[in-house]
C-alpha cells in the first residue's frame, strides 16, 4: 500500500505543473474564447527570458515580476499585430495562426537561447526532503503560488469591471461593443494577462522539469486534459481538473495500463470530456441565442 | 540442342546481371587525383553541438591532403548540414550519392537521421561507413551489408552494466528505467543478452516518453517492487530527473547511467553534483579533460592536431576526440584498399580492421570488425561519479557474443 500512496503523493505533485499551467489556458479562453496552441511555447520563452534575467544576476523576485510584465506585453503584442488582422477570420484560420505561432517562438526559443537542458532557480528552499522526498519545497511552493494565481483570476473575473468587460467582450463581441466595451482592447488586455499567466506557470515548472525549448511540449497536453476535465471556463475547475489528471496518470500507468499509455490516458480523458460533457465536470452549460 | 524453359531463363537472367557486374567494375566518386567523400551533419538545429565533428574532419582531410593525401589523391570531403531533421537527411543523401557522386558515406550523425537513409543506401550499395550513433542495428550485417557503425552500442553498454552488476550481486534486482524507442529497447536487448531466462524474474522495466512531464511515477514503482538496483536509458533532462529524485527520496540503489547522459554541464550540475555521487557509467574514448592523459602520446598527438587545424576549437569537448578516433579508423581502411576505392572493396576492408589501436581510445580497446561483426567496439571502461567528476575504475569490460 505504500506504493499506492507514494504514487499518489507523486501525482499531486505533478497534478501541480498541470494545474498552473491550465489555468493559464482557462485565461485566454476565458478572454478570447480561443485555445492557445502556442501558449506552452510562449510560456516556456518567458521562462528563458526570466533564466536570463536571474543568471543576468537580477534577484529572482525581481526577475519574476519582471518577466510577467515583459510576457504581458509580448502577449498583448502578439494580439495586435497577428490576430487582429484575421479577427474575423473562420476558426480554421485562428488554428493555422495558432501552430505558426508554436512553430515560430519554439524555434525562435532554441535558435536564440541553444538546446541544451538548462536549471531554473527556485525561491522556495527545504533543508530536508518533505514526505519521503515525494514532494520538494518547490513543489509546495508551487501549489500555493496557483492557489494565489487562481484566487486573482476569480475576484479579476468576478469582482472588476474590467474582468466583467472582458467576459463580456470574448463572449459576444458585438453586444458587448453596443454597451460601450472597447473590445479590441479587452482582446489585447485578455491576450496580455495570459501570457503573463503562463508566465507564471512556466518559472513554477522549469525548476521541476528543467528548462528547455520543448519543456512545455507535452506538459501543454496534459494540462489541456485537466483544463476540460474541470471546465474550461472555470479556473477552479481547471485547476482540479489538473491535480486530478495528475493522480489518475500516476494510478493508471503504474497499476493499469502500463507506463507506456501515460499518454493515451490524457488523450482518452480529452475525448471522453468532450463526448459525454463537453462543459467539464465544473463548467456551466451556456446557451447562446444566435 | 533442347533449350528449355528453365535454361533459357537463366540465360535471361545472366545478360541481365551483366550491366551489373560492369557497374560494381567501376569507382564512382574515384578519379587519378580524387576521392570524394559524403556526410550528413547537423551543423544547425537541435544537435548542432555534434557539428564540430563534420568540422574536424573537414580539418583533417585539409590536413591530410596538404601532406599529398592517400594513394596519389586528394580527399574531397563534403558535408552537407541536415539539422538533425531526417527528411533533410534524405535531400542531402541522394544529392551526395546521385548528383556529388561520392565513393562512399562517412560517418553521417544521428539515429533518426541514418535510420531514414539506410534503406535507400543499401538499395544503391553506397558504403555507408562508421556512423556517429550508437544504435545496435548499424550492426546488423545481414540485412545492411552496406551499413557499418563505430561506437559501442547501447546494447553492447548493457552488456557491460549487467556483466558488472552480476559480478556484483549474483541475484541483484534490477530496475530499468528506458525511453520508449529504439534508443531505449536496445538497452532492455542488452540486459536481456545477459540474463536470459532470468530476465523476468530479476528485471521491472518500465518506460517513459518524451512527453512525460516527469519519471517520479515510474521511479516510485520500481522502488516499491523492491530494485536494489537501477539502469537509467535517457536522455539528459530525464537522466537529470531521476538522479534527483533517487536522491531526494533516500534510495541508493547501485545505479547504471547511459553515457549519452553523463555530461556534467547538462545532466550531473542540474540534478545537482553530490546527488549523483557513486553513480556508474561507461567510456570508451580518452576524456580531453582527464589530466591522466596529459602526457600521453595518442592524446599529446590529437591536441598537436587541434593546435595546428583547429586553433579555436574548445579543447573540453570530447567530440573533437571522437572525430579524431572515427576518422583514423576510416585511414586505416583506405590504407588498407590499397589503391583500389571501389565500393565493394571500401566496404571489405571495413569488414577486415584487426585489432586496430586508434589513439583516441581508452588503452586496451581495439577496433575489430570482420564479414560477420559490424559492430567495431565492444570494449568499455567503467566510471564511477565521485561529486565532481568521472572517475575510470576496474579493467576494460567486453560485451556479449551475441
Amino acid at each position: 500500500m505504500d506504493g499506492l500512496a507514494h504514487q499518489i503523493i507523486a501525482g499531486i505533485a505533478t497534478g501541480g505543473i498541470y494545474a498552473s499551467v491550465a489555468l493559464a489556458l482557462v485565461m485566454i479562453y476565458q478572454a478570447t474564447h480561443h485555445i492557445n496552441f502556442a501558449q506552452g511555447e510562449m510560456a516556456t520563452l518567458s521562462t528563458f527570458i526570466a533564466w536570463y534575467l536571474v543568471t543576468e544576476g537580477v534577484p529572482y523576485w525581481l526577475a519574476f515580476f519582471a518577466t510577467i510584465g515583459i510576457s504581458f506585453v509580448i502577449g498583448a503584442l502578439i494580439e495586435r499585430i497577428l490576430l487582429r488582422p484575421v479577427q474575423n477570420a473562420p476558426p480554421l484560420t485562428h488554428v493555422g495562426v495558432f501552430i505558426g505561432l508554436l512553430l515560430i517562438i519554439g524555434n525562435a526559443t532554441g535558435w536564440i537561447f541553444g538546446y541544451t537542458t538548462k536549471v531554473f532557480p527556485t525561491p522556495f528552499v527545504s533543508d530536508r526532503p518533505l514526505m519521503g522526498g515525494l514532494v520538494s519545497a518547490h513543489e509546495l511552493g508551487t501549489t500555493a503560488v496557483t492557489l494565489v494565481v487562481l484566487m486573482l483570476i476569480f475576484v479579476f473575473f468576478r469582482y472588476t469591471k474590467l474582468g466583467l468587460g472582458m467576459r463580456a467582450a470574448a463572449y459576444n463581441p458585438r453586444s458587448a461593443r453596443l454597451v460601450g466595451i472597447n473590445v479590441g482592447m479587452m482582446l489585447a488586455l485578455g491576450w496580455g494577462l495570459a501570457a503573463a499567466v503562463g508566465a507564471i506557470a512556466g518559472m513554477m515548472v522549469a525548476p521541476v522539469v528543467f528548462l528547455d525549448p520543448t519543456m512545455m511540449l507535452g506538459i501543454l497536453l496534459y494540462a489541456f486534459a485537466g483544463a476540460l476535465l474541470g471546465g474550461i471556463d472555470n479556473p477552479g475547475g481547471a485547476v482540479l481538473g489538473g491535480f486530478a489528471v495528475g493522480v489518475l496518470e500516476n494510478l493508471a500507468g503504474a497499476y493499469v495500463v502500463g507506463t507506456e499509455l501515460k499518454l493515451t490516458v490524457a488523450l482518452i480523458i480529452i475525448i471522453s470530456v468532450l463526448l459525454v460533457r463537453p462543459a467539464g465536470l465544473f463548467g456551466r452549460v451556456v446557451l447562446s441565442r444566435v | 540442342m533442347i533449350l528449355n524453359r528453365r535454361a533459357f531463363l537463366a540465360a535471361g537472367a545472366a545478360s541481365l546481371a551483366l550491366p551489373a557486374v560492369v557497374n560494381a567494375q567501376e569507382t564512382p566518386g574515384v578519379t587519378a587525383t580524387e576521392i570524394r567523400i559524403g556526410s550528413t551533419m547537423p551543423f544547425s538545429g537541435p544537435a548542432s553541438a555534434y557539428g564540430v565533428i563534420g568540422r574536424s574532419h573537414e580539418a583533417f582531410f585539409r590536413a591530410l591532403n596538404a601532406q599529398g593525401g592517400i594513394a596519389g589523391r586528394k580527399i574531397n570531403f563534403i558535408a552537407y548540414d541536415d539539422g538533425y531533421s531526417p527528411p533533410k537527411t534524405v535531400e542531402q543523401t541522394r544529392r551526395l550519392v546521385e548528383q556529388d557522386r561520392v565513393a562512399f558515406l562517412f560517418n553521417t550523425l544521428g539515429t533518426p537521421t541514418n535510420s531514414a537513409i539506410v534503406r535507400y543506401v543499401n538499395q544503391r550499395r553506397v558504403p555507408h561507413l562508421f556512423l556517429s550513433t550508437g544504435a545496435d542495428k548499424w550492426g546488423n550485417y545481414q540485412d545492411t551489408p552496406w551499413t557499418i557503425g563505430w561506437q559501442p552500442s547501447y546494447r553492447t553498454e548493457a552488456q557491460i552494466y549487467m556483466k558488472h552488476l552480476l559480478a556484483e550481486r549474483p541475484n541483484a534486482k534490477l530496475g530499468l528505467l528506458y525511453q520508449n524507442d529504439d534508443f531505449g529497447k536496445d538497452y532492455v536487448i542488452g540486459v536481456r543478452d545477459i540474463l536470459g531466462p532470468k530476465f523476468d524474474s530479476q528485471v521491472r522495466a518500465v518506460t517513459y516518453e518524451v512527453t512525460d512531464a516527469t519519471v517520479d511515477s515510474q521511479i516510485v514503482s520500481l522502488q516499491a517492487w523492491g530494485a536494489d538496483s537501477l539502469m537509467t536509458a535517457a536522455v539528459p533532462k530525464f537522466a537529470a530527473q531521476t538522479i534527483r529524485r533517487v536522491f531526494d527520496m533516500g534510495w541508493r540503489p547501485i545505479h547504471y547511467l547511459s553515457n549519452v547522459s553523463i555530461s556534467v554541464g547538462t545532466v550531473m550540475e542540474p540534478a545537482g553534483p553530490e546527488k549523483g555521487t557513486g553513480i556508474i557509467t561507461s567510456a570508451y574514448l580518452k576524456d580531453p579533460t582527464d589530466t591522466a592523459w596529459d602526457n600521453d602520446a595518442g592524446m599529446n598527438e590529437w591536441r598537436a592536431f587541434m593546435r595546428q587545424n583547429i586553433p579555436n576549437g574548445d579543447m573540453k569537448d570530447a567530440s573533437y576526440v571522437f572525430a579524431y578516433g572515427v576518422v583514423h579508423s576510416l585511414m586505416q581502411v583506405l590504407r588498407q584498399c590499397d589503391g583500389n576505392f571501389a565500393r565493394d572493396n571500401v566496404m571489405r576492408q571495413a569488414a577486415n580492421l584487426k585489432d586496430l589501436e586508434v589513439a583516441a581510445l581508452l588503452p586496451g580497446i581495439k577496433v575489430n570488425t570482420s564479414p560477420t561483426n559490424f559492430h567495431p567496439i565492444k570494449q568499455m571502461q567503467l566510471q564511477r561519479w565521485t561529486g565532481s567528476t568521472w572517475a575510470r575504475f576496474g579493467g576494460i569490460i567486453e560485451g556479449a557474443n551475441v
